[in-house]
């Protein structure tokens, strides 16, 4: 397989033709909006969190344009992260951009494991002008689940 | 060196003769990095030229010269180095002014386009709060004055005259595009009044390549008494072009793109406008007479050219513009216009594909934006990269443009005065996989 293959993963082709989590709802917790201002990339992405012991993402919700690789990117973190734990999703993140540095060489098993269809990423890790491509909707992630515990915080200080 | 005419500065070869195929070759042999592969093992296809020319050896030769040889201060120290530092510095300028029609004295070094635009806009900032006397009250703006752009511009030729619009309370207008991305010439009078001061606009435009009616621009703005700023990033690596003929007031333009270094460009002012012109940068070197109360200032250009500048870049910047007038702007027009031809076909050629700008190759750049159905730049960046083909993605700096034209980014192909027939066509075959490569139909239907 050639670099260019190994970037363009068929599974990374199907998520960018028929995205997940695609169309935002309403009813979020917290939104984040995020541009690579070097080619207009943008997602503007929702978390919905569920009440629970431990908070819990219960889906995202995004909008967003771009090309394949930060569409399938944002559609495969979407599926991810559903169900998860904030703070298993945020150490998910913390996962893909270690993949994301890994210049193509992966992690370990049990990391791949965790990331699941996340690791058909591994290619982008060989041209870093695509790396910004493939975390752009794992920043808005990010951003928007330090919003929504700023915000669980403040509501619990207000009691 | 490859000399195309018979002697060094000698007057460009004129009337339309192209390059020769030997010609051309001897040119290629002169740019070593564009004998390089690319991508396990590819011949680089380098079509990214409007972004950033490739150097020659003469300007890589130059730059080393100067620091083996002759690295001194430049206009201070009495030792035979800086003599000869300051003198290959001023013979740079008087290369570059010759180039592009204007009196040495004329040539202010900036670091780049974007710096010789913003040295005009902060100056008149500064006259508007008083500084440079009564001299400098025309260039003075208030609430009621309007600076007038076009939506054709790169960021470069917007931001600045924002940003000066907002310092003094002016207003910014715009003369629009047609759908193909010409101005609307039709505007003109609408747009440029009575209450216009400053009216910027590019002599090329680096997404569409439509080369502008400078001089239907000019006329106007005199009508009314707007000063004219001439973006000439894109049209002086590409053609010929006399400043003092195209009547503007300002051109701004980079060394990078006309083959010279990268941390250098040119700002042209009109001779008296440039002395009446309060300064912008200050420090050392601008200055006449210091105390700890005032100071008087340096003529241009030093005025504008405060601190130690940037000699072997400007030395580079000298080279390039040597070796452009020895090749002949009209040759390397004449071959770039080839090379415009070959480009439209090319994208003409392929299915599915839409150009941003012109499809004629009157007054029109070697370069072509276009935008592939079902596909976003970035990938058909990827997939002409993996061909060996260089192009940029993107909204290529100009945001505006592309919003106007419906494209949120694009990818451009761009030549210049050594690009060949071969390279094109190795462009058209990368652009053809590109659909296909992505699963779609090559008749652009899905
Ligand atoms: C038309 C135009 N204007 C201005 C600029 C800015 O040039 P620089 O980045 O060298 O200042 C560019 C370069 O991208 C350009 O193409």
């Amino acid at each position: 397989m050639s670099s260019m293959e190994q970037l363009y993963q068929q599974l990374i082709l199907d998520h960018a033709k028929d995205p997940h989590g695609k169309g935002l709802a309403e009813g979020h917790d917290a939104e984040s909006f995020q541009v690579n201002p070097t080619c207009g990339d943008e997602v503007r992405l929702r978390v919905h969190l569920a009440a629970a012991d431990a908070p819990t993402v219960d889906r995202v919700s995004w909008e967003g344009q771009g090309c394949s690789i930060s569409q399938a990117s944002v559609s495969v973190m979407s599926e991810l992260v559903t169900g998860a734990s904030v703070e298993e999703a945020e150490q998910l993140g913390e996962t893909f951009r270690a993949l994301m540095q890994s210049r193509g060489e992966g992690l370990d098993e049990a990391a791949e494991d965790r990331l699941g269809d996340a690791t058909a990423f591994t290619g982008v890790a060989k041209y870093p002008a695509r790396i910004k491509c493939a975390l752009l909707g794992w920043a808005a992630l990010r951003d928007a689940l330090v919003q929504a515990s700023a915000a669980t915080t403040k509501k619990e200080e207000e009691r | 060196m490859t000399a195309i005419t018979d002697s060094a500065g000698a007057t460009p070869s004129s009337g339309d003769r192209t390059l020769s195929t030997s010609e051309l070759a001897a040119v290629r042999a002169d740019f070593p990095l564009l004998a390089r592969t690319v991508r396990g093992g590819r011949p680089l296809v380098y079509l990214d030229s409007a972004a950033t020319a490739q150097k020659p050896d003469v300007v890589l030769d130059a730059e080393q010269d100067f620091y083996l040889q002759r690295n001194a201060a430049v206009h201070r120290g009495a030792h035979q180095l800086a003599e000869e530092a300051t003198e290959a510095y001023e013979q740079a300028r008087h290369e570059v002014a010759e180039l592009v029609g204007v009196d040495d004295g004329e040539l202010v070094w900036t670091a780049n386009a974007t710096a010789a635009v913003n040295v005009v806009a902060y100056a008149m900032s500064n006259a508007s709060l008083g500084r440079g006397g009564a001299t400098a009250r025309r260039f003075a703006l208030g609430a009621g004055d309007e600076v007038v752009v076009t939506e054709a511009e790169h960021h470069a030729n917007i931001v600045p005259w924002q940003e000066l619009c907002a310092r003094t309370g002016a207003t910014l207008r715009w003369i629009g595009v047609h759908d193909d991305g010409r101005l609307r010439l039709d505007d003109l009078t609408n747009v440029v009044t009575e209450r216009t001061r400053v009216l910027a606009f590019s002599h090329a435009s680096n997404v569409t390549g439509a080369v502008t009616d400078v001089a239907a621009l000019v006329a106007r703005a005199r009508e009314v008494g707007a000063l004219t700023v001439l973006d000439a990033c894109q049209s002086v690596p590409h053609m010929p072009v006399d400043l003092h003929a195209l009547d503007v007031d300002f051109a701004a333009f980079s060394g990078h793109k006309m083959l010279g270094p990268t941390g250098v460009g040119a700002l042209y002012g009109r001779r008296e406008l440039l002395e009446a012109m309060p300064p912008v940068l200050t420090g050392g070197s601008m200055v006449e007479v210091v105390t700890m109360e005032t100071t008087t200032y340096a003529p241009p250009p030093q005025r504008f050219e405060a601190g130690s500048q940037m000699v072997a870049q400007a030395v580079g910047m000298g080279a390039a513009a040597r070796y452009l007038r020895e090749l002949g702007m009209e040759a390397v027009a004449a071959h770039e216009a080839e090379m415009t031809r070959l480009l439209l076909d090319a994208v003409a050629s392929v299915p599915g594909v839409r150009l941003l700008g012109p499809a004629d190759d009157r007054d029109r750049l070697a370069l072509v934006s276009f935008v592939v159905d079902g596909v976003h730049a970035h990938d058909v960046g990827q997939v002409l990269d993996d061909a060996g083909v260089a192009v940029r993605v993107g909204h290529h700096c100009a945001q505006p443009l592309h919003r106007r034209l419906g494209a949120a980014a694009s990818a451009r192909a761009s030549a210049a005065v050594y690009t060949t027939a071969e390279e094109v066509a190795a462009f058209a075959d990368a652009l053809a996989r590109v659909r296909p490569f992505f699963g779609l139909d090559r008749e652009g239907t899905r």
